[in-house]
């Protein structure tokens, strides 16, 4: 029954050993779900991070969320939404207000956002004229949720947050980054006030397309002040999702 | 009222029903991130030894959340059948775990008593008992339900067949629904989570699985599990709805976060039963329901009142009694490690839902799952898999090869119903193993339609 495998990604037609699947395909299945765990447990090298964005000529600020460990922050979201002490003094710090700030979070994948969310800012960048834009410094953030942007950008004094984060990893994509972006964030903002670009990754949405789309997204949403299911219903093009 | 318990020379105190409910249970991270789970060891044990002397009549006296503010405490206290717990409402907590276990608690005496019990009592007793305890009293009751399959008899073993597909391609979820199909899953319903909740999606989908299953004349019933609200519309559209899907929760509140109230569900019923499709009988057929439930939401959804996560899926299970549903479903692994941390708490939790959700008198199934961020693997999947096969579930998931590419976590797969009912001596629903024996000849043909021609609505229309 291979031949249904031509259509659906899903694991369909396996080999059988008696009633159970097969040891070639029970080990691809192994493989997979290790490589999504090492994904959510491997290093956020936010050193090595920091030099990447800085070379692509933005300055950056590391933040860490309430959440000291790994599994303090799996078993406690509502510290990951929430800055560390130092941290919240670190961002009060920094000058402002920026029409932009820009936030990488480890997420649940530090490889999704370690492979991808440099080349991603680079991308921004270069198409925004920042003479119209002025972008507050990369806040690298470990241990962060999405929500995490809200206090982050309110404290830098930003009119928009640009949050790239690691998504939770599946058993076909470790590595896949979402963006979501926040008109005048501030604690308390809810996903229906986000936009959301998902599944960014090399055989999911490119750099380059998410580029595109990010962009759109931050001129129509300064334009129209603000983000959201509003600014959704606003015919915006590709694949965009409510978070 | 507050409530105390003395260990040696320290007293531990409880201020109201829904702290000590709280305090007893066993450890789980939802619990302990909403703030109200013991804060030792001890704790927890003191807390279950108040509730055991704590008189079943108690729960009736002191409602967890106001009847004045809470749609769900009104439905279930209105219909509480007083009479049906003549048998047992003298009995404290404790000696009611005794008396389950007992040779008195026969299955007719079990079924007698589900509509007497109030589901905060179900939530109660389960939290002084081991997991032996959750088997052995499960394994008593017999909750039986006919659409065009009669789920949950003794002997057998039923599955949902889960065809998602990441874009709701018809040809993908055909591909899945055969290799199903071919591997005996599919007897509980072929249930589709679309990536969509548009009307036309759901309306394309619904006729799909339709059409499968008039061409290959299979005895099942389907499912596209949109919002009730979605799956109204397609029913005014003329969409073939076989089972009604909603997600539900134990407080008016969490309900009210999913969309839904008790209003909206008695309609789509009411809906649902005129279109006669299920099996004959009073009112064109009464088990039409499918609900989803799982421990947690109500926590997420910031709706809890103060209760642990299990009373608030117990309270879920007195919604879903009320619509004689053909299926319940816990699917508890799903809402992560926040809730229900590693492979042990999965596990115990999927084990209190069946057993709750069987006393109260409801057709439980169980969507063994976990997702990569919790503290779980196949091992933790298989151990709970056999553990509900033992304790008689009435139906699992069947996901190919256990990888869900839709909503990216990890199910059962057809292979493992395979697996628990060859080990068990379990079979599918009678009506479905009868069309397996005569008609699975026909099902390779099907597959090379499909892989020759592709169009899956066209090749089902032949």
């Amino acid at each position: 029954m291979l031949e249904l495998r031509r259509f659906t990604p899903a694991r369909v037609g396996l080999e059988r050993a008696g009633n159970a699947i097969g040891t070639r395909e029970l080990l691809a299945f192994q493989l997979a779900h290790a490589r999504a765990r090492d994904a959510v447990h491997g290093p956020f090298d936010t050193g090595a991070l920091a030099t990447e964005i800085e070379a692509a000529g933005m300055q950056t600020l590391a933040v860490a969320s309430a959440a000291r460990d790994r599994p303090e922050y799996l078993r406690r979201p509502d510290l990951g939404r929430r800055l560390d002490g130092a941290s919240r003094r670190a961002v009060g710090e920094t000058g402002g207000p920026w029409d932009v700030v820009f936030v990488v979070a480890d997420g649940l994948s530090p490889l999704a956002v370690q492979t991808q969310a440099a080349a991603l800012l680079r991308a921004v960048a270069e198409r925004l004229d920042r003479a119209e834009w002025r972008i507050g410094p990369v806040a690298i953030a470990s241990q962060g949720r999405v929500a995490l942007g809200d206090e982050i950008g309110e404290a830098m004094g930003a009119a928009l947050t640009v949050m790239l984060v690691g998504e939770r990893p599946g058993l076909s994509a470790a590595d896949s980054m979402g963006v979501y972006l926040t008109w005048s964030p501030r604690a308390g903002r809810t996903d229906a006030e986000r936009n959301c670009i998902s599944n960014i990754r090399a055989e999911g949405l490119s750099t380059g397309a998410a580029c595109e789309l990010l962009v759109f997204l931050m001129r129509e949403s300064r334009r129209r002040c603000l983000s959201g299911v509003a600014l959704k219903a606003g015919a915006v093009p590709g694949i965009i999702r409510e978070p | 009222m507050s409530y105390a318990h003395t260990v040696g020379s320290v007293t531990h105190r409880f201020d109201d029903l829904k702290t000590l409910l709280a305090r007893a249970t066993p450890r789980r991270s939802g619990d302990e991130l909403a703030g109200v789970a013991a804060r030792t060891a001890k704790e927890r044990v003191a807390a279950q030894m108040a509730l055991a002397d704590l008189p079943l009549g108690e729960f009736r006296r002191e409602l967890l959340v106001p009847y004045e503010t809470d749609e769900v405490t009104r439905l279930i206290v209105d219909e509480l059948d007083g009479a049906a717990l003549a048998n047992v409402a003298h009995f404290t907590v404790g000696e009611f775990r005794d008396w389950l276990l007992g040779e008195q608690a026969t299955p007719a005496a079990l079924a007698e008593l589900a509509p007497g019990l109030m589901p905060e009592m179900a939530a109660a007793v389960s939290k002084i008992m081991r997991v032996q305890d959750l088997i052995a009293v499960a394994a008593k009751i017999r909750v039986v339900t006919r659409f065009r399959t009669t789920v949950g008899l003794a002997g057998r073993l039923s599955t949902r067949l889960q065809p998602n597909h990441p874009t709701d391609d018809p040809a993908g979820i055909a591909a899945s629904i055969l290799d199903g199909l071919l591997l005996e899953s599919g007897d509980a319903v072929i249930g589709i989570n679309p990536a969509s909740d548009s009307v036309e999606s759901v309306v394309t989908l619904l006729r799909m699985i339709d059409r499968v299953r008039t061409t290959l004349r299979i005895p099942a019933q389907s499912c596209v599990l949109a919002h009730v609200t979605t799956q109204m519309e397609a029913m005014r559209r003329g969409a073939p709805v076989d089972l009604v899907f909603q997600s539900i929760a134990g407080t008016e509140a969490a309900n009210a976060s999913f969309g839904v109230n008790l209003g909206m569900l008695e309609e789509a019923w009411q809906a649902a039963r005129d279109l006669k499709r299920g099996a004959p009988g009073d009112e064109g057929g009464n088990n039409i329901m499918y609900f989803e439930t799982g421990q947690g939401s109500a926590l997420s959804a910031n709706a809890h009142h103060g209760m642990d996560q299990q009373t608030c899926e117990a309270r879920a299970y007195g919604v879903a009694r009320h619509f004689r549903p053909m299926l319940v479903n816990t699917v508890v692994g799903f809402i992560g490690p926040e809730y229900l941390y590693d492979g042990k708490q999965i596990m115990r939790a999927g084990l209190e839902d069946h057993f709750c959700g069987k006393l109260l008198g409801l057709p439980m199934g169980c969507d063994i799952c976990y997702t990569n961020h919790a503290e779980a693997d196949q091992d933790d999947m298989d151990a709970l898999l056999t553990l509900l096969g033992t304790a008689g579930v009435n139906f699992i998931m069947g996901v190919p090869g256990a990888d869900d590419v839709m909503l990216n976590y990890q199910s059962t797969s057809f292979h493992d119903a395979l697996y628990v009912r060859g080990l068990l001596g379990l079979r599918p629903a009678p009506e479905f193993e009868a069309w397996l024996e005569r008609h699975r000849p026909e099902l390779p043909r099907a597959v090379s339609l499909l892989a020759s021609g592709g169009n899956a609505e066209e090749l089902f229309r032949a």
